[in-house]
């Protein structure tokens, strides 16, 4: 269905028909999302299609906390900012050098690092679940943030090391035959050389392994169990334990929770899909 | 890196000791991820395999009819799950690729299952669906005055509803994925083929069907392995019930975790391996010729 000849056969009233059912499918859970965060508690059971006083109340009472299950609320989007950013920062890192070692300086055996990269990205990560939680009570990490940090970044920086070493491959060799001839240290090309150039792949590498510990709910729940402790996943999570909770406000704060993510990732759209489609499937 | 990259030296290597340092330094730059393997994917699954050598938890297991159950889902989810997703993504791309303003506007809100975290999203389907307070069949009930289907108490409507939430999730990145292919697909082709008065069908079958196979029985397999791992589409929605009918392998651990049987959680890992590894070699081989290929 290419646009060429497309245009005689397919008019725009086509289209619409056929983007109608697309819409409908993708947008219902989103759209019962919101009609349930601006129903007032008398009407979030009703099952109506629009509430008849729509109120920014539920907003409100997460906002200032004033519920029993938001009652940690600002500390717990700290927890998930935390966690997603310093999950970012070390996967970058990681990943960047590593990258780096590969593809620049040819470590020898640097093959069988992406063999194995590439073995565990492809691990279902629900499956090291269980074992990671008991080698973390081993290593005394239960229940810290570090647990969860490291978590993440042990399941992010493989698929990092992956997309960064090919798209390291494709800079020019000379620059850096150049570099050394005028004596500089391997140091030194990583940081003005390296990095610069690469830093498009950086941005979509940083971004994907923030949004992966953001959104994370399996390894939050299992590593973590203080209130104070979890982050907003989990703590939405909590409102499952009981069948009459205050669903509302569930959903309000569920909305909150997700528009930073969002944001970011139509933000940085352009650098997410380029990176990721290109690093994620080759025929 | 490839063998050929790996066997040619020296290339620009102008002195040994310069070479010597090179070694040094990327030794030093590639540890600190050498030692996150090591100590949180090699260690964790090293000890989960010590846990797993105990007999005891496999007869138990064994004895189990929800682990049974789980392994049944678990291979309809893969197949059925997967398969139908695919078709979905292979039919939607075509749609996507049409080179519209309203078509690049209905493809960013498409997007939006995958930029959402799965969390508010995955309860709004559970509330959507409840059978007594959910939208949908409050809805039916007003139109048709009948009570809807119990969507998430009976085990049949519980587990699709769970598949569709994994396709819900998943279907905007495989589309992605997909159009990418189309968009590599030369123009001409299909020029050339209208000229010569080829059918749509016929260019479909002739044109971007070859080109794309590769590609979509690659992303085929490779979401199978990762909706092995699909936790959140049947946690989240149906918390494993009605009476621990729609579990699947993903599941199953945690919920051996909840009744204190973590050794069953383990040992349910371990006997899905043999059907796992060689998925996951197959893929790792798949991927790492076409990164070789792509240099050379």
């Amino acid at each position: 269905m290419k646009d060429a000849d497309g245009r005689s056969v397919f008019g725009d009233w086509w289209l619409w028909l056929l983007a109608l059912p697309i819409l409908v499918w993708t947008l219902l859970p989103i759209y019962n999302l919101l009609v349930i965060a601006l129903s007032n508690e008398k009407e979030y059971l009703s099952g109506r299609l629009w509430p008849s006083e729509p109120t920014l109340q539920n907003f409100k009472i997460a906002l200032t906390q004033q519920h029993y299950y938001l009652r940690d609320f600002w500390r717990q989007l700290g927890n998930s900012f935390f966690i997603a950013a310093s999950t970012g920062i070390i996967t970058l890192f990681i990943a960047t050098s590593a990258a780096f070692a590969i593809s620049r300086l040819r470590l020898a055996g640097g093959r069988y690092v992406m063999l194995m990269a590439l073995a565990t990205y492809l691990i279902p990560a629900a499956f090291l679940a269980v074992p990671m939680y008991k080698g973390m009570g081993n290593l005394g990490l239960l229940d810290t943030h570090l647990a969860l940090i490291l978590a993440m970044v042990a399941l992010a920086s493989p698929y990092a090391i992956w997309v960064l070493k090919q798209a390291a491959d494709k800079l020019p060799r000379e620059l850096d035959e150049a570099a050394l001839v005028d004596g500089a240290t391997p140091l030194q090309i990583f940081r003005l050389i390296f990095v610069p150039l690469m830093a498009p792949s950086l941005v979509a590498i940083g971004v994907y392994a923030l949004l992966l510990a953001w959104n994370e709910y399996l390894y939050a729940f299992l590593l973590l169990s203080a209130e104070k402790d979890v982050p907003l996943a989990v703590a939405l999570g909590l409102f499952l334990g009981a069948d009459d909770s205050p669903w509302n406000l569930m959903m309000a704060t569920g909305l909150i929770y997700a528009l930073p993510p969002v944001a970011i990732y139509y933000l940085f759209r352009r650098y997410m899909v380029a990176g990721l489609t290109s690093g994620a499937v080759k025929s | 890196m490839t063998i050929a990259a790996l066997s040619s030296p020296s290339l620009a290597r102008p002195t040994p000791w310069m070479a010597d340092t090179r070694a040094i330094w990327a030794l030093a730059m590639v540890f600190p991820f050498i030692l996150v393997f090591a100590v949180f994917v090699v260690y964790p699954v090293l000890y989960g395999f010590y846990l797993g050598l105990k007999p005891q938890a496999y007869i138990e297991l064994f004895r189990d009819p929800v682990f049974f159950t789980a392994l049944k889902n678990t291979a309809i989810f893969l197949l059925v799950g997967v398969n139908l997703k695919f078709l979905l993504a292979l039919g939607l791309s075509g749609f996507f690729v049409v080179q519209r303003p309203m078509v690049k506007f209905v493809l960013l809100l498409f997007l939006l299952p995958w930029a959402m975290p799965s969390i508010p999203t995955i309860l709004s389907l559970r509330l959507f669906l409840h059978p007594e307070w959910g939208i949908l069949n409050a809805q039916i009930f007003q139109w048709t005055g009948q009570d809807g289907p119990p969507w998430l108490t009976d085990k049949h409507f519980a587990f699709a509803a769970a598949i569709f939430t994994h396709i819900w999730k998943s279907l905007p990145f495989w589309t992605l994925i997909l159009i990418t292919g189309r968009l590599a697909i030369p123009h001409e082709l299909y020029e050339a083929a209208a000229v010569d008065g080829a059918s749509r069908l016929q260019q479909f079958r002739h044109i971007t069907w070859p080109s794309l196979a590769g590609l979509y029985i690659t992303s085929t397999f490779l979401s199978m392995i990762w909706t092995l791992g699909d936790f959140n589409s049947v946690y989240l929605l149906t918390g494993g019930g009605p009476a621990d009918q729609t579990h699947v392998l993903a599941t199953l651990g945690v919920r051996y975790l909840r009744i204190d049987k973590l050794d069953l959680g383990i040992a349910s890992i371990i006997v899905a391996m043999p059907f796992v590894l060689p998925l996951i070699i197959i893929m790792v081989r798949r991927l790492a010729q076409s990164d070789a290929e792509a240099k050379s």
